[in-house]
């Protein structure tokens, strides 16, 4: 038997039902969009360029739900040191640094014709920076440290240090910008606009969960894999 | 009894790591020319306008620190891992937080003294004037190196330990020592300034407030690193 296949044996994290649950969310991500681009009016200002809000609004969301994720699991795989635990953190980890990097990218986009630059050095667009360095840096980690418990624990304490850094980052680069100035309050949104983001916020809630059980899906089977690899080079039967 | 058993642990490392550095020298003196250096390389960067490079002092003197800091970070579990002393350490009866406030002594002492030298030349270089409130500028600077030796020792304690460790460990430090750094840069420039608006003591409590979250956050989470 060859290693990927007993690999699947082995792990067959891959059920039925999360297929069609990911066939799910993307079809009501696209239902989401086009929901939102038709029924929303144009904006004043903006125009149709407004339509951004709809992906980078969502986007940011989850750039602050998937850090709280890593930080769950890790915590929960020290306290039970079950290694799916680290591997859902590190799939939740891979997923918050691509959400904070599409947030990142999409703002930009969105920045230059409304701002006319495409970086300003905002409270918000500094902190989701420095977020998306601190989950680059985790996920370095993980990639540099090859014991596998040795990684476990590691990425776990770096995990949970840097979910308590997030909101410390945000206060204080708010505060380095705005010490002196009175804080502007966010925009009052437009029954218009609401529908169209609640949908999309659960649509890309959906896809994330999905992206994540894919990555540890993934995880899982190289798991396998590595171990079916240790036992035949033990020379044991691997059946 | 128990905290004051593991207190005399942790001085007893910090003694010997400081031992080890003052007997060699290399270390600390290297380390040192480097932050001149760095130092220097700012007063390039921002060019002969004095009025340019007074005003970006305070950032230039702690990202200096920064810099050369990584490298002493790394070097006081390197110095351990080379003599196969660190395992030795966590053989020995007691709490592993005791190994690491050990670390942090030593290396507070070694980045202070470092820092020390930094503000001096500083101070020569870019024409800064001491300002009167030169104690409170003491304890910006004190309070900033514990945030700074805190999170350095903290994952100089991984990165030392893995592959690239060169890389990882700023990888891993700099994002997270945004808070420290920030506050530490403002309130310094504030103070260097003359403090005017009156906001270098808000910084300064910041600071205290970063810095006892991560002491008490990495206290609690080096028993993880430190035993595997």
């Amino acid at each position: 038997m060859t290693t990927a296949a007993l690999a699947t044996k082995v792990a067959r994290p891959r059920t039925r039902a999360w297929t069609v649950f990911g066939w799910f969310a993307f079809l009501f991500l696209i239902a989401s969009q086009a929901t939102a681009i038709a029924i929303s009016p144009p904006d004043r200002d903006m125009g149709d360029l407004q339509k951004i809000m709809y992906v980078h609004v969502p986007s940011a969301w989850m750039t602050m739900l998937a850090p709280l994720t890593v930080l769950v699991f890790a915590l929960r795989y020290l306290w039970k040191r079950r290694e799916q635990d680290d591997l859902l953190a590190a799939s939740a980890a891979e997923v918050a640094t691509t959400f904070a990097g599409l947030t990142l990218m999409l703002g930009m986009i969105w920045a230059r014709p409304t701002w006319g630059v495409w970086w300003t050095w905002d409270a918000r667009l500094t902190s989701t920076l420095v977020l998306f360095l601190i989950l680059a840096g985790y996920l370095a980690l993980r990639a540099l440290v090859d014991d596998r418990e040795r990684r476990a624990q590691w990425s776990a304490a770096v995990g949970i240090l840097g979910a308590i850094n997030v909101p410390i980052v945000y206060m204080s680069v708010r505060w380095w910008r705005t010490i002196h100035q009175m804080q502007s309050s966010p925009a009052t949104v437009d029954p218009a606009y609401v529908l169209g983001l609640r949908l999309n916020a659960f649509a890309f809630l959906f896809v994330m969960v999905f992206f994540i059980h894919r990555r540890y899906e993934a995880a899982m089977i190289e798991r396998a894999a590595e171990h079916a690899a240790e036992a035949a080079a033990l020379g044991g039967s691997s059946t | 009894m128990a905290l004051r058993d593991e207190w005399r642990r942790a001085r007893a490392i910090a003694w010997k790591d400081l031992t080890t550095e003052r007997r060699s020298k290399a270390g600390f003196n290297s380390v040192v020319v480097l932050a001149v250096t760095i130092l220097v390389l700012f007063g390039f960067a921002l060019g002969p306008d004095t009025q340019a490079i007074r005003n970006a002092a305070a950032g230039e003197i702690w990202l200096s620190a920064l810099f050369a800091g990584v490298l002493a970070f790394n070097r006081s579990f390197q110095l351990e891992l080379d003599g196969g002393a660190l395992d030795a350490l966590i053989l020995y009866p007691g709490a592993r937080r005791a190994i690491f406030a050990g670390k942090l002594l030593g290396n507070f002492a070694f980045v202070a003294l470092m820092l020390t030298i930094v503000i001096a030349v500083g101070v020569v270089l870019f024409q800064v004037r001491v300002p009167a409130e030169w104690p409170s500028l003491l304890a910006i600077l004190f309070l900033g190196c514990v945030g700074l030796v805190t999170l350095g020792t903290f994952y100089a304690a991984m990165a030392s330990r893995s592959r690239a460790r060169e890389v990882l460990l700023p990888l891993l430090l700099f994002p997270m020592l945004v808070p420290v750094l920030l506050a530490a840069m403002e309130g310094t420039k504030a103070l260097l300034g003359g403090d005017i608006m009156g906001d270098a003591g808000a910084w300064a409590r910041l600071l205290a407030a970063f810095d006892v979250v991560f002491l008490v956050a990495t206290l609690l989470a080096f028993e993880f690193v430190i035993e595997v």
